[in-house]
């Protein structure tokens, strides 16, 4: 079975949860039998691993024709992709596309983050999908996320072929509730135009089926899992005298971080012998440095700005509890993570991880004093976190992509009538 | 002759409140006072009023010839007292027919006989006092919480003053033997050990409104055929549940009270007749020994006792709370020595398992362990607060003691005074 799939980061550079998610999800369904999947990013760095899947750049990808020598083009793009491509894929080009600024190559040169323009940019790729959906052949397409869902849609008007989109998170979860109209426009279009959804959580379908609606049969939940961490040995809680608790994540209205700070500051009122960490970026980042602030408690609480790599997961092996207060979460791998480096995570029941987890507190977002009494057990009841501990790793290593990737299969299966 | 015997087990323990962290040191009342009356009121009203109503109307239809036990734990009876005394007034009722007995248990349907055999002991006298003052019967035959039984455990228990001991059906303790004869300890030749009828009890608590059920509908007739079928010399039939069985896991419109009202009819039609656990005792000779090193209980499917014991929030529990067993009954606190009882149920610990945590309202069972162990923490300290833990026990003990001696002692000397006194007087 062939499939085309249109996403929007790949390993090593991502930006999200989006580009690991969908990479783990492809590389497990790589491995299936009789899988061939070609993967289409908009910036293709060269450093990728190709070694299971192609990996089409839509910036190497001509939407305007021009007239080029083999030669030059050799010169120009010959280090990432073989001219013979290009002039095939040039074949593909059947609209006029002249109104888009594109290069020398007849390519359109995209950012593959998340710029000002990015409307621009999403139907820009969208004028790449044409090309690739007259040239290549394909059983289904595979759309992840809504910045992919016009291309996916207009790939499907060309070849005729079903439309699967992926739905990682909604407008819903982004804005807790200021929906962007343009946005909700976009996956509303995707998920009318899709033959299948499939959503990374029960919430997220609930949220597809009502704000979207769209027929319940349709939608599909397939939970994300985590890529096992080959040198989790490696990662060694450093011995301290006080207790670490830990926020990591964009500290953004989406993620609640005002509540971390609230529970922190409970959890301080009756034991100093904790410190709490938040860790990462975000725009309210300066709002929680105040509310600290005001809150006299900066002594014990943190900021540690963006971390990556190796970093992150030393964070969490540091930490005595890793704490998820998100407002809205579709799926949510941190937790995830945490637990793999063996730290107690207390997550919001509004995230669509706590549906597949039993060794991780759960707690509402807003719940505050829940939080915070879910902090003191950790820390003072030893047999709590030996429990969250070891229970808590075993859980997520049987949290396997291969699975997901099965049930993804299987969809296309259904839709092709086989 | 072959006979059935049927005993009902009525326990509930007190719901915890949700206590936080902040709570500890500032509010020492711990229970959940809406949610046990609801809870009470609604079983009063769903089994155990009409199931009291169906007993005795099945005693007197047969002449008394129909009889059974009941067990209680203290804490239910409290319960039952405070929130629906009518269901008291109804079981002195049962009561008086004479065709009801009442078994001896620990009074928090606790885990003291596998933790604290002290505690045991006072919890198994407090609880036959209680009985004894609700329904004047002193209980003879006993049944431990849970059914928890071990060799040692039986050895305590004969040691009380019990000669009969129910147990369950555990296949590694009984092997090939069939659990309708009445055995012994392997020590104590004097013990007698009924052990109930797993499969058949089963049918009844569970399976009796459960359509896919291969034996259903499962008819007194049907049911009775299948004691009578059993070969001759099997004596005696354990049929034992929780009560609550009667009406709410069987409601009353699955025919489940019809049911029972027509066993009697059926099982004296084919000479089957009713004893109760004190009488299978008294008749019945003791065939075999049976012998179980660890402990056992009527519950999942190990039948051992991990599904209260067995992760580590449940160790941390009961370790930190028996940790402080002898300092309490040092104590003279009443309110204190309340809590103690109610804090020790083996329902707070089962709610803390992982594997299966029956009957519980915790959202899961890490909630569950920080419910409670917040609440104990308040209790420690109010334990702390009477006798600091900066003194060990026997040190405690001996000043204790010798305050309790001190005190005789002034009063030895206050009434020789006294005398002095009224003798210096009447020299006068």
């Amino acid at each position: 079975m062939k499939v085309l799939m249109f996403g929007w980061e790949f390993p090593p550079h991502i930006l999200g949860g989006l580009g690991t998610a969908s990479y783990g999800l492809v590389k497990a369904m790589a491995h299936q039998p009789d899988m061939e999947i070609t993967f289409v990013i908009p910036k293709l760095y060269g450093d990728e691993d190709q070694s299971f899947l192609k990996i089409i750049g839509a910036c190497y990808v001509p939407v305007v024709w021009k007239e080029n020598d083999w030669n030059y083009v050799n010169e120009r793009i010959g280090w990432i992709m073989n001219p013979d491509e290009y002039f095939w894929l040039r074949n593909g080009i059947k609209y006029d596309f002249r109104r888009i600024y594109t290069n020398d190559l007849g390519c359109i040169e995209f950012s593959g983050r998340y710029p000002d323009n990015l409307l621009e940019e999403i139907s820009n790729y969208e004028a790449v999908a044409s090309v690739l959906a007259h040239q290549l052949s394909f059983d289904v397409i595979h759309s992840h996320d809504w910045l992919t869902y016009p291309a996916g849609i207009f790939a499907k008007q060309i070849s005729g072929k079903p439309l699967v989109v992926h739905v990682h998170a909604t407008e819903f979860d982004r804005s807790r509730g200021n929906v962007n109209p343009i946005v909700y426009d976009i996956e509303k279009r995707g998920m009318d135009a899709a033959n299948h959804i499939i959503t990374v959580s029960n919430l997220t379908r609930n949220i597809v089926i009502e704000k979207y609606f769209q027929d319940p049969k349709k939608v599909t939940t397939v939970h994300n899992a985590v890529e096992p961490l080959p040198d989790v040995d490696s990662y060694v809680k450093t011995p301290r005298s006080d207790k670490i608790v830990t926020f990591l994540g964009r500290i953004t209205m989406q993620k609640g971080p005002e509540y971390f700070v609230e529970a922190a500051n409970r959890v301080l009122k009756k034991n100093k012998k904790v410190r709490f960490v938040m860790a990462g970026n975000g725009d309210m980042m300066q709002d929680m440095i105040n509310l600290a602030a005001k809150r006299g408690i900066t002594d014990r609480f943190h900021f540690t700005g963006f971390l990556k790599g190796r970093q992150v997961y030393q964070m969490l092996a540091d930490s005595d509890v890793y704490i998820m207060p998100s407002v809205s979460e579709p799926f949510g791998i941190s937790p995830l993570e945490a637990m793999q480096v063996g730290t107690p995570t207390i997550i919001s029941k509004q995230s669509g991880c706590s549906e597949i987890l039993t060794h991780s507190i759960k707690i509402d977002y807003w719940d505050i004093d829940g939080m915070a009494d879910a902090v003191n057990a950790i820390i003072r009841n030893p047999a709590m976190y030996k429990s969250l501990h070891e229970l808590g790793r075993e859980e997520v290593n049987n949290i396997r992509w291969e699975d997901a990737g099965k049930k993804v299969i299987k969809i296309y299966n259904s839709l092709l009538g086989k | 002759m072959k006979n059935l015997c049927f005993y009902f087990e009525i326990h509930q323990p007190m719901r915890l409140k949700r206590y936080r962290f902040f709570d500890i040191e500032q509010d020492h009342y711990y229970y959940d006072d809406f949610q046990n009356e609801e809870r009470i009121r609604m079983l009063a009203e769903q089994s155990f009023l009409p199931a009291n109503r169906t007993l005795l109307e099945i005693i007197q239809n047969s002449n008394g010839k129909f009889r059974c036990a009941f067990s209680f734990s203290g804490i239910v009876l409290e319960q039952l007292e405070q929130y629906a005394p009518e269901v008291i007034d109804s079981f002195e009722e049962l009561s008086k027919t004479g065709c009801v007995e009442f078994m001896a248990e620990t009074y928090a349907h606790s885990l003291s006989s596998v933790y604290d055999i002290h505690e045991f002991e006072q919890q198994v006298a407090l609880q036959t006092e209680k009985i004894e003052s609700l329904f004047g019967k002193k209980p003879t035959v006993f049944r431990n919480s849970e059914l928890i039984y071990s060799d040692e455990i039986g050895e305590k228990i004969y040691n009380m003053g019990y000669r009969t001991i129910l147990i369950d059906e555990v296949s590694h303790v009984l092997g090939w033997k069939s659990p309708n004869f009445v055995y012994r300890h392997p020590t104590l030749p004097k013990l007698k050990l009924l052990v109930r009828n797993f499969k058949l009890s089963d049918d009844i608590a569970f399976h009796f409104s459960d359509r896919s059920w291969s034996d259903y509908p499962l008819t007194a007739d049907k049911f009775i055929s299948w004691i009578k079928n059993m070969p001759d010399d099997q004596p005696v039939v354990n049929i034992w549940l929780g009560y609550e069985a009667l009406g709410l896991f069987q409601r009353p419109e699955s025919g489940i009270f019809e049911f029972l009202k027509a066993i009697p009819f059926f099982a004296l039609q084919n000479n089957i007749g009713f004893l109760m656990p004190s009488e299978v005792a008294k008749k019945i000779e003791a065939v075999d020994i049976l012998s179980s090193p660890e402990p056992i209980s009527w519950s999942g499917i190990e039948k051992d006792i991990s599904l209260w014991n067995g992760n580590d929030l449940q160790q941390e529990a009961l370790e930190k709370l028996y940790a402080v067993g002898e300092r309490v009954r040092l104590c003279t606190d009443r309110p204190l020595r309340h809590d103690w009882l109610m804090l020790q149920s083996s329902d707070h610990f089962r709610y803390m398992s992982h594997k299966d945590a029956f009957g519980t309202y915790y959202e899961s069972p890490y909630d569950a362990f920080m419910n409670y162990m917040n609440i104990l923490a308040d209790f420690l300290l109010r334990v702390d607060e009477q006798y600091p833990t900066t003194i060990d026990n026997e040190e405690l003990n001996a000043l204790l003691n010798t305050i309790y001696e001190l005190e005789k002692e002034v009063e030895r000397l206050e009434n020789e005074l006294k005398k002095l006194r009224s003798r210096k007087k009447t020299e006068n």
